[in-house]
């Protein structure tokens, strides 16, 4: 759970603008003395996150580097949900670490319009042996206009069909590879008293990943690629009126668990449907593997298959194209001293992924965003899971960055809840084509 | 007696000035500032923009912002009605000094140690409709989808009742404690029951605690949050967004700052306007006294 946590970027905020608060005060100190104590040290400050496995690997990471001599870092790391508030905070009052961690899209380029991100692109031009160690698709949502801001960072997340194969042994079905055997199969599973899909509605951006396939599956990447570009009407497009109609066919068949729009996502709910055999199916982000993995190793070796998303016959969307994460992003504050810049690039030069942080990813069930990862995936445990991803990843023609990152937040959020109003069918189709044609 | 007074004077107005400072620091200098903002275009990290009245006519042409008034008002008119009754009849209640009345007000005080964040959470795991209570036991009246779209709001709401009634008995519990005993004593000789005791004596001496608890109730839950955050943060759909849940997310969450203040001033406006008026409620002389030729 705690390592799905990375991922689950619109989580709720138990914590509150109270700790996220006291936790300015308590860190906008620990900057200061940073960059008193800067200068010709070159001694960098960084921003990450709390929750295993990724925090442990940070911070043994930061360590390694720090004996270096090449600079040193100090890390600070951060509850997932209380960090989104207290770095845009930061970030705002010009109070930023000098390695800013983020998810790319809406936000960064937000930052980035604002000056407050440094412009990496001559610098990583500069460096092309070192560009060329991460995947070829993990730049973009880490640049901006033509201009990287963003160096990628951990691992890669597309969403990807998990599968109860037990429940498909029981009722004699096979793995859907259409949308015509999804609708067979919602029948045929509720039938048998089985939930279809498990779905955490409640947190939104789950139902989000839905749309994300039917847009690329019916009418290809450029239904979203316009709604970015912000074309009138883009909502209203014929393919994405029919994704619309057809979630709400699916809500309509009973394809998704009962109450799902109260089960979600932080609670890991959604995967627990999965994995105790109440629901057949779920779409959710490849971290989810190793998070069913911690809590029920057993059905991941011997019940759990995976999939890509089912094409739908007649769409114009490659069936190898993928949505999801496809990495995550540092950044480099423009507030910080050249000192601690040099720092800064000093550890994204040979800091961030050393053969050793590739081998923790990969033990803990992650593909990080590097091409020397698939020789060690071959050697590891979760070798059927990992080699898959690696692959999807690698061959996607494209990678759609999660709609919520990649729009800007007013868009985002305007998105969210009238994503949670179709699928609850307070809205129709058009209404929501409307509602969200007025934000473009 | 005059020269008492004036003597008294002094040393009040410097003790007064301590707290006066708080409260000028931190509640009107910032109350200041959102009405400043509320003229504003502001997401957060660049630049503040004037906006003129560009963020009130989107917030009051916004749909979203009357139904999260009306589910405000609702909030309010609701909890008010389920916990004053309630309150004041457990508070009458463990007003005895009988040793199981003790005990049950143990009992009964004890969402009051508790957390909202760790209530909201604990009830989202009861309600949870695939795990939690009605599914674990398998009685099939408890596995509704308590907070799914149609049962979200009056649920919420139930849980903020209950977390907070053991608050107000508590203030009843204490208003009912001072009211003289000779009053009941009297009442007695001249032969009222019980329910007649109730009604003639407890209810109106505890006029100036039931005006205290409800004011403390109303404005309570004009700005009532963390207990609906955690729970269904303002979901599904809309169906439990509140007034300043609805701030939250458009100035957190969507990045309009402009417009959180907005609905800031109004929930401002409305909780002055409110506090004030429940005062009212009481008369004007607050020094009129209940227990005259005691």
């Amino acid at each position: 759970m705690t390592h799905l946590s990375a991922f689950s970027r619109r989580g709720f905020l138990a914590a509150g603008a109270g700790i996220a608060a006291a936790s300015v005060v308590g860190c906008s100190s620990s900057t200061a003395t940073g960059t008193a104590s800067g200068g010709a040290a070159g001694k960098a400050s960084m921003w990450g996150l709390t929750g295993k496995p990724s925090e442990q690997i940070l911070t043994d990471c930061v360590a390694a580097f720090n004996k270096l001599g090449k600079g040193t870092i100090d890390v600070t790391l951060f509850q997932n949900d209380a960090y989104k508030q207290k770095v845009r905070t930061a970030v705002g009052a010009g109070e930023a670490p000098t390695l800013i961690y983020g998810w790319g899209g809406g936000i960064l380029k937000g930052y980035a319009d604002a000056g407050q991100v440094l412009d990496l692109t001559d610098w990583v031009s500069s460096q092309a042996a070192w560009k060329a160690k991460f995947f070829d698709l993990s730049w973009g949502a880490g640049t901006s206009n033509g201009k990287i801001f963003g160096v990628p960072a951990n691992t890669t997340g597309p969403l990807v069909m998990y599968y109860n194969k037990k429940l498909f042994d029981q009722v004699g079905a096979s793995l859907p590879t259409t949308w015509d055997d999804v609708m067979t199969l919602v029948g045929t599973f509720n039938s048998k008293g089985i939930a279809p899909f498990s779905l955490g509605g409640g947190s939104k951006w789950t139902s989000m990943m839905w749309l994300e396939y039917l847009f690329d599956r019916i009418g290809g990447p450029d239904v979203f690629n316009n709604i970015y570009a912000g074309k009138k009407d883009s909502w209203g497009d014929a393919s994405a009126l029919k994704a619309y109609k057809m979630v709400q066919d699916l809500v309509d068949a009973n394809g998704f668990v009962k109450g799902f729009m109260s089960v979600t996502a932080d609670s890991n709910a959604d995967q627990a449907l999965l994995y105790t055999g109440k629901a057949a199916m779920m779409l959710h982000l490849s971290g989810a593997y190793g998070a069913m993995k911690s809590v029920q190793a057993d059905f991941v070796k011997t019940n759990l298959e995976f999939g890509g998303f089912p094409s739908i016959p007649g769409g114009k969307g490659d069936a190898k194209n993928i949505a999801g994460n496809p990495a995550m992003f540092w950044s480099i504050s423009a507030k910080a001293s050249d000192a601690e810049q040099t720092a800064a690039k000093n550890w994204l030069l040979e800091g961030e992924f050393t053969d050793t942080v590739v081998d923790a990813f990969i033990n803990s069930g992650q593909v990080p965003v590097q091409k020397s990862a698939e020789a060690k995936i071959a050697n590891s445990a979760d070798k059927t899971f990992l080699s898959y991803i690696y692959s999807m990843v690698t061959s996607a023609p494209n990678f759609q960055q999660s709609w919520d990152q990649a729009l800007s937040a007013t868009q985002a959020e305007a998105l969210l809840n009238n994503i949670s109003q179709l699928f609850s069918k307070q809205i129709g189709p058009d209404q929501f084509a409307t509602n969200m044609n007025a934000t473009l | 007696m005059a020269s008492a007074t004036r003597s008294r004077d002094t040393p009040l107005a410097v003790l007064v000035l301590p707290s006066l400072l708080m409260f000028v620091t931190f509640a009107v200098v910032p109350l200041f500032g959102v009405v400043v903002l509320s003229f504003t275009k502001w997401d957060g990290i660049g630049a503040i923009l004037p906006n003129g009245l560009g963020s009130w006519r989107q917030v009051l042409a916004d749909p979203q912002t009357w139904r999260s008034l009306w589910l405000t008002i609702m909030t309010m008119a609701v909890t008010w009605a389920v916990q004053t009754p309630l309150s004041i009849l457990l508070g009458t209640f463990l007003a005895g000094h009988q040793r199981y009345r003790a005990l049950l007000g143990v009992l009964y005080f004890l969402p009051l140690l508790l957390s909202s964040a760790a209530i909201a959470i604990a009830f989202k795991s009861l309600f949870d409709p695939n795990f939690g209570l009605g599914a674990g036991l398998h009685i099939p009246l408890l596995s509704q989808d308590w907070l799914g779209v149609q049962l979200a709001f009056p649920v919420v709401l139930s849980v903020i009742s209950w977390q907070f009634i053991p608050f107000h008995t508590l203030l009843y519990q204490g208003g009912v404690r001072q009211i003289p005993v000779q009053l009941y004593e009297a009442a007695q000789i001249d032969g009222a029951n019980r329910f007649q005791q109730f009604f003639r004596i407890t209810l109106p001496q505890l006029k100036y605690t039931i005006i205290t608890s409800s004011t403390l109730m109303l404005v309570g839950s004009l700005t009532y949050f963390d207990l609906i955050f955690v729970m269904t943060g303002g979901g599904p759909g809309n169906a439990t967004r509140i007034l300043a849940l609805d701030m939250y997310i458009r100035g957190f969450k969507a990045n309009q700052m402009g417009a959180a203040s907005v609905i800031a001033v109004f929930l401002v406006v409305l909780g002055l306007g409110m506090a004030l008026g429940v005062q009212r409620l009481g008369g004007r002389d607050k020094t009129a006294s209940q227990l005259e030729g005691m």
